[in-house]
């Protein structure tokens, strides 16, 4: 355990030392206050009531956390595609894999430190603009902790992906592999939820499979549901086929057995990637 | 982490004298895909000796040494490090190596990749300090130990490397190509760290191609050649017990020339002829011969055959 403690203390200590946490913290700080300022001109606006205001902001609040979910999971594919390949290539593998260490528990530690990036990254920035959101419109999401979350774990799959592909293919590869099939998940979630919509099974099947073969979008869907306030989701339904593919818009929470084929998909790509580590010859 | 093949043919008293030596591999053999990188490889280190593995550009020579501290499995045969099968995670603490082409993380400083090695080497932390400080002052870094790894140059990263094989007094050090990026007091530097280390006791497996280094430090040494070891002994078994003559002649007529080569394997250059493998007392003996022939005898030399020279004889028997 304190090996895999040793490699996640590297893990973090490196984005530190490379600037990453500070780049990231300074870019997070400036959108958090514009956006801030943003939101706080809505009840400015000519004739505005304070329900518009409400609704105005719910949306707003979902685009805005639609922009730190695309943040975080790009940001962890970036992060974690170089991981393992990056030290293969270079040879800085060559000099710690000799030491008493198992590669699984390099592995571990590599994905326990980039866990630890992604989740004070999403919980740091989620809070200062629920925040910055609340003072500006005193306006705040049902389950904002539920949403940030949701967003945390879509980057955590995001990353354990890139991790499993960075034990075999070159970090340029990895990466754009992973944010090929974040992409495609986005779209199966549109997909199924036309399909849904017009009741296409067809459609449907296509949507459950990107779902179930990637499962970001229908984390980002979670996160989705829990930013919606009680009146807009029973609005939305009332209109119908017109919401029909709106990727900013949760009918329902995530059911159990979704949730524990999340983690348990986590769990198998995990052991993927371990297991593809173990058999690489460097 | 990695296992050897369990392809366990040895027989206890075979196993036992694997245990007690540095390094025992038996029909070692790794191939990648259709490549053949290393080749029934067997071979035994003793403890406490400089073992040289001498072999030109793509013999397999780092291939063995990946395989040996577990960084590559193998494809068939078994190898022992310190007694116990290659890979094993305790005996992997005695061990240390220094790789070929590595980097260390260039965020770093220098002490900090040696505290990161003194942790995951399992040293304990009480003893860090001094192993640190230690390893730096070999090595001589010491006035850099708080530089950043990615300010070094080439050969200051080779004598880091070299530092952190030393962390924790291993008992088997596995150099992979250590001078490649030194100068020459660098190199020096390298020669007498090696004799340091045999002196304490430490085995030393000195992968190089360069000949002289494994010349002047080795007590024994093995030549390998395509994935194969063509010759293994101490250099005085390698470069033979007996030395080679040239002797320059005029006047000696060809079927002269074709009855001297009873006197050894003979090297025919005109007005040069050089005799390997010839006794020094027969040297009287072949003059009188090459006289009663018509020849004329001008020189006689006794040429003290070089490492470098019995290993390219060795290259060229094999190619033949």
């Amino acid at each position: 355990m304190m090996r895999v403690l040793t490699i996640a203390r590297l893990t973090v200590l490196e984005a530190s030392r490379r600037k990453l946490l500070l780049a990231l913290a300074l870019l997070t700080l400036v959108v958090i206050v514009l956006t801030s300022w943003g939101f706080s001109r809505l009840p400015t606006m000519n004739g505005v009531t304070p329900a518009e205001v409400r609704v105005a902001a719910s949306q707003l609040t979902i685009l805005v956390a639609f922009m730190f979910s695309g943040v975080l999971a790009l940001g962890s594919t970036l992060v974690a595609a170089p991981s393992i390949a990056s030290d293969i290539e270079s040879g800085i593998a060559l000099a710690i894999l000799p030491r008493p260490i198992r590669r699984s528990e390099v592995l571990i530690g590599k994905w326990l430190g980039l866990a630890v990036l992604i989740a004070l990254y999403a919980v740091l920035s989620g809070v200062l603009e629920m925040v910055g959101i609340w003072w500006a419109t005193t306006y705040l999401p049902p389950n904002p902790a539920a949403a940030i979350v949701f967003v945390a774990a879509e980057g955590i799959v995001l990353m354990t992906l890139a991790l499993l592909l960075s034990t075999r293919l070159a970090p340029m590869t990895g990466g754009v592999i992973a944010l090929v099939l974040f992409f495609v998940g986005w779209i199966g979630g549109i997909a199924l939820a036309i399909g849904q919509t017009f009741e296409n099974n067809t459609i449907i099947n296509i949507g459950v499979g990107s779902r179930l073969l990637i499962p970001t979008d229908g984390l980002w869907h979670g996160a989705i549901f829990y930013l919606e306030p009680s009146d807009f989701l029973a609005a939305a339904r009332a209109a119908g086929r017109v919401r029909a593919g709106n990727p900013f818009f949760a009918d329902s929470s995530l059911p159990l057995p979704y949730l524990l084929w999340i983690v348990g998909w986590i769990l198998t790509v995990a052991l993927l990637a371990n297991w593809s580590f173990a058999r690489r010859d460097l | 982490m990695q296992r050897p093949s369990t392809d366990r043919n040895l027989n206890p008293i075979e196993a036992a004298d694997a245990a007690s030596l540095a390094v025992h591999t038996q029909d070692l053999a790794k191939r990648y895909g259709k490549t053949v990188a290393l080749s029934g490889l067997t071979m035994s280190v003793r403890r406490a000796e400089v073992f040289g593995f001498l072999g030109p550009n793509g013999a397999g020579k780092t291939t063995a040494v990946k395989l040996l501290v577990g960084l590559a499995r193998p494809t068939a045969g078994q190898a022992w490090v310190l007694g116990a099968p290659v890979g094993d995670l305790k005996t992997r603490r005695r061990l240390g190596y220094l790789p070929e082409l590595f980097r260390y993380q260039g965020w770093m400083k220098a002490s900090e990749v040696l505290s990161l090695h003194c942790e995951l080497a399992g040293l304990p932390r009480s003893e860090w300090k001094a192993e640190i400080a230690g390893a730096l002052e070999t090595v001589g870094l010491s006035e850099r130990a708080d530089d950043h790894v990615e300010g070094f140059s080439k050969g200051m990263q080779q004598r880091l490397g070299l530092g952190v094989a030393l962390l924790g007094r291993p008992e088997l050090v596995l150099l992979d190509e250590p001078t490649s990026a030194l100068d020459p007091v660098g190199r020096h530097d390298v020669r007498e760290i090696i004799r340091q280390l045999k002196e304490r006791g430490t085995a030393v497996f000195l992968n190089s191609h360069l000949l002289s280094e494994v010349e002047q430090v080795c007590d024994r040494l093995a030549v390998v050649d395509r994935g194969r070891v063509i010759a293994t002994g101490t250099m005085s078994q390698i470069l033979g017990q007996d030395g080679a003559v040239r002797v320059r002649v005029t006047g000696l007529p060809a079927a002269g020339r074709a009855s001297l080569r009873t006197y050894g394997n003979l090297e025919d250059e005109g007005e040069w002829l050089t005799f390997r493998g010839l006794a020094s007392e027969r040297v009287p003996e072949l003059v009188s011969e090459i006289v009663r022939h018509g020849g004329r005898v001008y020189a006689v030399e006794p040429r003290h055959e070089t490492l470098e020279d019995r290993f390219l004889q060795l290259l060229k028997e094999q190619e033949a």
